[in-house]
């Protein structure tokens, strides 16, 4: 293993996310604290409690999961988008470094910013609404899963994109409805039957399932099938990405 | 002779079907300047970037101090340094941590008083907190030479390193080739000013439409393919070549002060005793004479022409 290179790769990227602080920090825990503000106060307070929980608090793993996803694709898609336009790709490509040790580079910086974020966002959202944590270290793990496997999953989209329109469709068009639709904001029980069904097919959904069974203890989907499922999404990106590096899609000639 | 790169038999076809590297059999030398020259489009950078890794050969192999390119990645690009033809840069890095970044991509341990040694070297210490972006073309150039040093290879690929480079640093950078050279790292550089390959190369090889057409070590092909020009300045004007001197190649300049002759340098008698005394019986003296010999510019573009002419033909 090349540890001084993944070292580099990951240093630099984090002093990307720290050097546009503003950007990557500030905006998506301030635009989070707006939804805690509107839905969890304002709207929240007429709302009928969800399975015993109160409304601010059930939206709280949602919405946490919600920025999780959008920041984890974003970051690393820009991550390896940035090298591959401005041509700097060349030096990763001439370097004695694996396809994994790479992926580990960039992977483990963005995800390590999502879970930054995720920790900021749910103390923000501490501020607004009182909620407890049943299973802390489920918690993490979810927290922590779904940061890799959505940095994986930016990190194939940074490689597959060939212009900034491309970059921001996935997210834009694809994950955020899927986040919405997958029980940020309402459990799945309250949906008609038919739609309940259709709902299963949504991937996300079982993210935030699981997260906020970590957190109350109530869960739409069994959390064996969450962490089944992300654990699969996760496998799937990483052989992506294998093969990505190693036919040179859209990075070699 | 140590072969410090082994190409054999390199072919490149892009997925378009475009051949852009034929058959390309090639040793570089340990430790020689290796000037790589050829028209745009020949295939020079396909073939640097071949060896680098950017790009994935078609058929043939690249072994790299010993090490397969392919097989063999991460100890043969260990050793090898590429400053790329583009300007391509972190804009928003600074020149302190682009360095950095290079050395440790290439699995070296950090080392400051190296890659101060190297900024220095570069006149770049002074600019090490400047972000990359604010630096002039020249600088970033240069900033792309550091990273390309910053793990000490032992093979450094120049892809035109001068191009859009004004004279002062294009000396200095040739200044430096040199001590690289000194300190035994082989260089191989790719340029179309022909004057660089002339005034730096220990050896050159032409490529055209992705074929080596020729390697020789830059003496031998000067004086192989060298013709020189003998040119006279006449005591007075004359009008017209005599008829007696019609078998010689001369040229008259406008003013009849002027007379030139071209010889090949490789024939057996070059004719320039046997001229003088014709020109002499006829009459005609020279003030002044003086002989000139061909650049490697027009060797190349005579190359470059005479095999575009056979292929035609």
């Amino acid at each position: 293993m090349n540890w001084y290179a993944i070292r580099a790769i990951y240093r630099f990227e984090m002093a990307r996310t720290f050097r546009t602080l503003m950007q990557s920090i500030a905006s998506p825990v301030i635009s989070t604290s707006l939804y805690f503000v509107v839905f969890g106060s304002a709207i929240g307070s007429r709302m009928v409690e969800i399975d015993g929980i109160s409304y601010g608090a059930f939206i709280v793993p949602g919405l946490i999961m919600l920025m999780l996803l959008t920041e984890s694709i974003s970051n690393a898609s820009f991550g390896i988008y940035m090298p591959r336009y401005s041509g700097t790709i060349y030096e990763l490509l001439s370097a004695p470094v694996s396809w994994l040790e790479i992926v580990i580079g960039y992977v483990g910086a963005a995800a390590s910013k999502s879970i930054m974020l995720g920790i900021l966002i749910l103390m923000t959202a501490r501020l607004f609404v009182p909620f407890s944590i049943e299973h802390p270290v489920w918690m993490l793990a979810f927290l922590v899963l779904t940061s890799i496997s959505f940095s994986l999953f930016g990190f194939i989209i940074g490689i597959w994109a060939d212009g900034w329109e491309k970059l921001q469709i996935v997210p834009m068009l694809i994950v955020t409805p899927l986040a919405f639709l997958g029980g940020s904001f309402y459990s799945i029980s309250m949906l008609p039957p038919v739609w309940q069904t259709i709902t299963l097919f949504n991937p996300v959904v079982y993210l935030i399932s699981g997260f906020r069974w970590s957190f109350y203890g109530v869960a739409d989907v069994s959390v064996e099938t969450s962490l089944a499922m992300i654990s699969l999404f996760l496998v799937i990106c990483v052989f992506i990405v294998r093969w990505m590096f190693l036919s040179g899609y859209k990075l070699k000639n | 002779m140590d072969a410090v790169i082994r190409i054999d038999n390199l072919s490149k076809i892009y997925a378009d079907g475009f051949r852009a590297l034929s058959n390309i059999s090639l040793d570089i030398r340990r430790g020689e300047i290796f000037a790589l020259l050829g028209p745009n489009g020949a295939g020079k950078t396909t073939l640097i970037s071949t060896v680098c890794g950017i790009v994935n050969p078609t058929e043939g192999s690249v072994v790299a101090d010993g090490y397969d390119v392919v097989h063999d990645y991460r100890a043969a690009r260990s050793c090898i340094g590429l400053v790329p033809q583009e300007l391509a840069s972190d804009a928003f890095e600074s020149v302190w941590a682009t360095v950095n970044f290079s050395r440790g991509l290439f699995g070296k341990a950090p080392d400051p008083a190296y890659l101060e040694r190297i900024l220095k070297t570069l006149s770049l210490w002074d600019k090490r907190d400047n972000r990359i972006m604010t630096l002039s073309g020249g600088m970033k150039r240069r900033v792309m030479i550091a990273k390309a040093l910053s793990h000490e290879p032992t093979i450094l690929f120049l892809d035109e390193p001068t191009a859009g480079v004004d004279v002062e640093l294009r000396r200095d950078m040739w200044q430096m080739v040199r001590e690289l050279r000194d300190q035994g790292v082989t260089i191989i550089l790719t340029t179309h000013y022909i004057e660089e390959a002339e005034e730096m190369a220990d050896r050159i090889g032409v490529i055209r439409k992705g074929e080596i057409i020729l390697v020789e070590d830059k003496r031998i092909l000067m004086h192989k393919l060298g013709r020189k020009q003998l040119t006279l300045q006449l005591q007075n004007p004359i009008a017209v070549v005599p008829p007696a001197l019609s078998q010689y190649p001369l040229t008259l300049s406008e003013d009849g002060l002027q007379l030139s002759y071209r010889f090949d340098t490789r024939s057996d008698s070059t004719g320039i005793a046997e001229l003088l005394r014709k020109l002499n019986a006829e009459g005609i003296d020279f003030r002044d004479l003086h002989t000139e010999e061909s650049s490697l510019e027009e060797i190349f573009v005579s190359l470059v022409r005479n095999d575009l002419e056979r292929n035609t033909v």
